[in-house]
């Protein structure tokens, strides 16, 4: 992935020191100390964005230690009070509840979708039948389409089936809209797969369903790796379904927030009772799992993320 | 694959398999869409059942819905500066990190630390937007209490006593945005390019080198044009992004569903979700999501037909 331990000698280079030839010496003298100039530049660039990327989240976080007047006071203070109690407000706030509704929702909404959508990317790329292309193109061509277009006739939609403010309804809103890239991409997936030992395990008498199950999938798992983090990441952050079909119906329905929704009603909750620390509390522990999540599997996301865009 | 294929109880198989994904997804995704057109020739309020057709009239009106004409106009900006300067700057530093190292002679090498460097850049990355407005909601904060306006004070360049109200600054509140929207996507981006630089083979970097070409000129002349499909892509999903900007001035900026001050950072998505939400006008809403498609539609055949190149093959 880094290029930092390869360098590689220009075949001149050798010859010219061989030969002694002067001019070239100097040629490459000149080269180096050029080099030597960018390095520092480059590191001086990349350093300040750097600072720029990890400044602000430090910032808030040590927010959540400062009390409401030091942080309306001051932006470049250091915080006085070393208390946990704004961590413990924001969650029972109703960070912790949020916490659990995305948790809920995300526990099914993603097996599924990658369920669904391997199952119907497997047919489409390995079983040739009419109306397959149709079907394929119906179901990347959601992609290409702003989720806007479709908002009023979905809040209809689920509110006819009685699924506003549901986790059921959430979650196959969610599963349906992730269906055009997971499609997209594991149809890819499925189309690279060896034949043989599909025709091995036919042999064998295992059924089409059982063959999918046992062998398909199984090896398929760096595709449906990639494409699970990139539904993990895209539905944890998803606002704008959740903020049209999550909300309490009647005065006694429970709120259903999502963690995104819970965090911008903390916003405007905490603007009114002038309690910052607790917003700056709510939106760390909301970092924190995205934090280490991405710590802990950093290559395979950006490899996913990547290739994903790529693709 | 084919005598496999036409094995027992193959299509009842496919029908099984395809069932309840193309279910949901005609449900949910196509079915709204088809309904989006159609209810945009109504005034449909959302509330009552009854609704008449009114023909083009939610078109005509939206022609003259000065609101809208200006989140239109807002929305194009951002499309022309948000994909502009995101490409530049992960241009810039992906070269830096693949490039940029004490290079000596001919070898060409990334800076010492690349690896750290795209680890801190890609983490916004995995941040949600609300989580951004939050952050920068207070970054912009206009007290003492912001941090931009805290270090500016810090550095004698803002009067302490009139703190730059980030936000409710007709003339600063879209720029504030876009730099969320920027600081949000270089990291992503310089790795999508790094990616694409390092299936680049060396020895073209060699080979120019040795004809004595300069690292600029090595960027323009060899890097650039290799890495040509990525920034067109990267362009097409940036545009994506910027005729969006719904969670970001929704939340940030003042106002229902934002667009405050006074309209000034309106977009087209939160006049769509006001008029649908707020304001009970279904049917309107639905033209201005049909307005949106045909937007991005002529605006994504644009990108790809500008930046069209020859492909290069290595």
């Amino acid at each position: 992935m880094t290029t930092e331990s390869t360098v590689i000698k220009a075949p001149g280079e050798a010859a010219a020191e061989r030969s002694g030839d002067s001019g070239r010496t100097d040629e490459r003298d000149k080269r180096r100390s050029e080099g030597m100039a960018l390095n520092v530049f480059s590191h001086g660039f990349l350093a300040v964005w750097a600072i720029l990327i990890v400044l602000p989240l430090i910032w808030l976080a040590l927010g959540a230690f400062k009390t409401d007047a030091q942080i309306g006071g001051s932006a470049l203070s250091w915080p006085s009070n070393w208390h946990f109690d704004a961590f413990g407000r924001a969650w029972s706030k109703g960070i912790g509840d949020y916490f659990a509704n995305t948790l809920i929702v995300m526990v099914f909404s993603v097996p599924l979708t990658m369920l669904f959508g391997s199952m119907a990317a497997y047919v489409l790329a390995r079983y040739p039948f009419t109306g397959n292309r149709i079907i394929y193109y119906f179901f990347v061509s959601g992609a290409m389409f702003p989720v806007f277009l479709a908002l009023v006739p979905l809040f209809f939609m689920v509110k006819r089936l009685d699924m506003l403010n549901s986790y059921q309804g959430l979650i196959l809103v969610y599963v349906a809209y992730s269906m055009p890239f997971t499609v997209f991409f594991m149809h890819s997936f499925f189309r690279t797969l060896p034949t043989a030992v599909h025709e091995a395990a036919v042999i064998d008498g295992a059924s089409h369903t059982r063959i999918f199950f046992q062998v398909m999938l199984p090896m398929a798992k760096p595709g449906l790796i990639s494409v699970g983090i990139f539904n993990v990441l895209g539905q944890w952050n998803q606002y704008i379904l959740p903020a049209v079909l999550m909300q309490p119906q009647s005065s006694s329905d429970p709120e259903r927030y999502m963690l995104t929704q819970g965090l911008v009603q903390l916003q405007y909750q905490m603007g009114y009772e002038t309690d910052l620390p607790v917003l700056f509390a709510g939106v760390t522990i909301a970092m924190i799992p995205m934090l280490v999540v991405y710590l802990s599997f950093q290559r395979q996301i950006q490899a996913g993320l990547t290739s994903a865009t790529l693709k | 694959m084919s005598h496999v294929a036409k094995s027992r109880g193959r299509g009842g198989f496919i029908a099984g398999f395809l069932f309840v994904p193309l279910a949901l997804y005609l449900t949910f995704v196509i079915w709204p869409y088809v309904q989006t057109f159609g209810y945009s020739f109504t005034n449909w309020s959302g509330q009552s059942p009854t609704f008449d057709f009114v023909g083009l009239e939610n078109y005509q009106a939206l022609m003259e819905d000065e609101v809208f004409l200006s989140a239109i106009w807002h929305n194009l900006l951002l499309l022309v500066f948000v994909p502009v300067i995101t490409i530049l700057l992960a241009l810039f530093f992906a070269f830096m990190v693949n490039a940029g190292g004490r290079g000596g002679a001919g070898g060409v090498q990334g800076v010492r630390g690349s690896g750290f460097y795209k680890i801190v850049y890609f983490f916004p990355q995995v941040l949600s937007l609300t989580i951004l407005a939050v952050l920068f909601g207070a970054v912009y904060r206009s007290d003492e209490g912001g941090l931009l306006n805290g270090v500016l004070i810090k550095l004698g360049l803002v009067d302490p006593q009139k703190p730059i109200e980030w936000l409710n600054e007709p003339k600063f509140v879209l720029w504030c945005l876009l730099l969320v929207v920027v600081w949000h996507g270089v990291g992503f981006y310089l790795v999508l390019f790094s990616a694409a630089m390092q299936s680049v083979p060396k020895d073209i970097y060699e080979a120019a080198l040795l004809d004595g070409a300069g690292r600029g000129q090595t960027f323009f002349k060899v890097t650039l044009p290799l890495l040509w499909d990525s920034v067109q892509t990267s362009a097409v999903y940036l545009g994506i992004v910027a005729m969006d900007m719904f969670v970001l001035v929704s939340t940030m900026t003042s106002g229902q569903f934002g667009g405050g001050p006074d309209h000034h950072s309106e977009v087209m998505a939160t006049v769509l979700m006001r008029n649908f939400l707020y304001l009970g006008q279904s049917g309107y809403a639905c033209a201005m999501g049909v307005v949106m498609l045909v937007l991005t539609m002529i605006l994504s055949i644009i990108t790809l037909r500008a930046t069209r190149r020859d492909r290069i093959e290595y």
